[in-house]
């Protein structure tokens, strides 16, 4: 029971509530960086490692120090420190992240540069742990539901980097060249991922 | 002079500069609060509220914080801000706070702020920079309100419904019906692939009433003028 409902959250963050095409979070990378496919690939990769990561390290700051059992109504309640308190952990783990990239995997360290610092200001990872506790998700949910949301935004990544290089070379009215052209292609993509509506639903029986 | 340019500072957000469609600035609250016009208000007013203080406040401190740790400073004083806000919103308009959801906490990553931030308050005088965030901001209200409005009649026929959680007179179920309900309504609007599109065609628009020929440019002002 309790596979098929992880499993039911992990293709639900995929298909039918992706983050990037029907959630609408993350869409400054989607925009910025799906040009080119292996940056795509890199730049969500990278997004869905500190993702999972982020959830793991905020969901038990959340819920043994900011608003531990039984703290509701009392002064022992921080849930409004929420938001500082988790948007400073993201940015502490990056640079964490960086660093020891760096050091270790300067491979790795190379491909995803770029893209490492800019994690910081992404919605989506702010999106997914605020989220995640306002679900009432526990912890491996939570991580689950994380796993789910970075591979969502990698498929919506890549498809729409193959829509996109068919729409720059296409000729099109003067004021839509640029970016307005690839957000009436960003519908499109979009109005294909609302097919999924339900489809998991059917599939798990939950 | 002076005057002439603070008043260029002012409404350069509004259209020429305007963040959302010319510099392509805080494109997630712009696509997906817009379902209804009243939100787009909500939540312009307050990304306008956080960009005022933000930049008032980083401008005040430009010349004490050191460079090299900017960014996390930046991001710590526009959390407390938005953390200010979001108080205020789930104190005195739930509602909104129900209907923003997520999006409201997530103005601390919206990239207008941080943007404005590194592009225009830690360069600039205090009252320079408060114009700056209170024009910025107001091209960001307009931009989210007509994007919604535009949206909220194709897809839900009504227009301005949800205003009564914000302005308690007008009464909680306050709408103006725009198309009749017997006529079907375009309900594609209001869900994403909607939002994608309406963005993209607001976006050519913006582009094509800026650079449209200069020859049009004197013909504009001469009617500005005569009025």
């Amino acid at each position: 029971m309790m596979a098929v409902k992880l499993a039911s959250i992990f293709f639900t963050m995929i298909l039918v509530d992706n983050y990037v095409l029907v959630k609408f979070l993350g869409i400054c990378p989607f925009l910025g960086v799906s040009k080119k496919l292996d940056s795509a690939v890199g730049m969500s990769l990278a997004v869905t490692f500190v993702m999972v990561l982020a959830t793991a390290a905020t969901w038990p700051i959340q819920m043994f120090l900011l608003t531990p059992e039984g703290s509701e109504g009392t002064s022992r309640d921080m849930g409004y420190l929420q938001t500082i308190v988790f948007i400073l952990i993201i940015a502490i783990l990056v640079q964490l992240l960086e660093n020891f990239l760096k050091k270790f995997i300067p491979a790795l360290y190379k491909s995803l540069g770029v893209y490492l610092p800019l994690i910081t200001t992404n919605c989506t990872i702010l999106g997914v742990t605020i989220l995640n506790i306002d679900n009432g998700y526990d912890f491996i949910e939570s991580v689950v539901c994380a796993a789910g949301a970075g591979l969502g935004f990698l498929l919506a990544m890549v498809l729409f980097s193959g829509v996109r290089r068919r729409v720059e070379e296409a000729v099109t009215p003067k004021c839509f060249e640029g970016l307005p052209i690839t957000l009436v292609s960003a519908a499109i993509t979009s109005l294909s991922f609302m097919g999924f509506g339900g489809i998991v639903e059917s599939i798990f029986h939950v | 002079m002076s005057k002439n340019s603070k008043l260029s500072i002012l409404t350069n957000g509004i259209l020429k500069e305007n963040p959302s469609l010319r510099l392509v600035l805080g494109t997630c609250p712009t696509l997906a609060v817009t379902t209804m016009a009243a939100n787009g208000i909500g939540m312009g007013l307050a990304a306008t509220f956080v960009l005022l203080c933000s930049n008032v406040a980083i401008s005040a401190l430009r010349k004490i914080i050191p460079d090299q740790v900017r960014i996390p400073c930046y991001i710590t004083l526009i959390a407390g801000f938005v953390s200010v806000v979001q108080m205020i919103v789930k104190a005195y308009v739930p509602d909104l706070d129900k209907a923003l959801g997520v999006y409201l906490p997530l103005i601390v990553v919206n990239c207008i702020i941080l943007g404005r931030a590194e592009m225009f308050a830690n360069k600039n005088t205090v009252i320079d920079s408060a114009l700056d965030g209170i024009g910025m901001g107001l091209g960001f209200t307009l931009t989210l309100t007509i994007m919604g409005s535009i949206r909220e009649i194709l897809g839900s026929g009504t227009w301005m419904s949800g205003l009564g959680s914000l302005i308690p007179a007008l009464g909680s179920d306050f709408a103006i019906r725009v198309i009749p309900e017997s006529i079907d309504s375009f309900s594609l609007m209001t869900s994403a692939p909607g939002g994608f599109f309406m963005f993209g065609v607001m976006m050519a628009g913006a582009t094509w009433l800026t650079s449209r020929p200069k020859k049009n440019k004197p013909a504009a002002a001469e009617e500005g003028g005569a009025e």
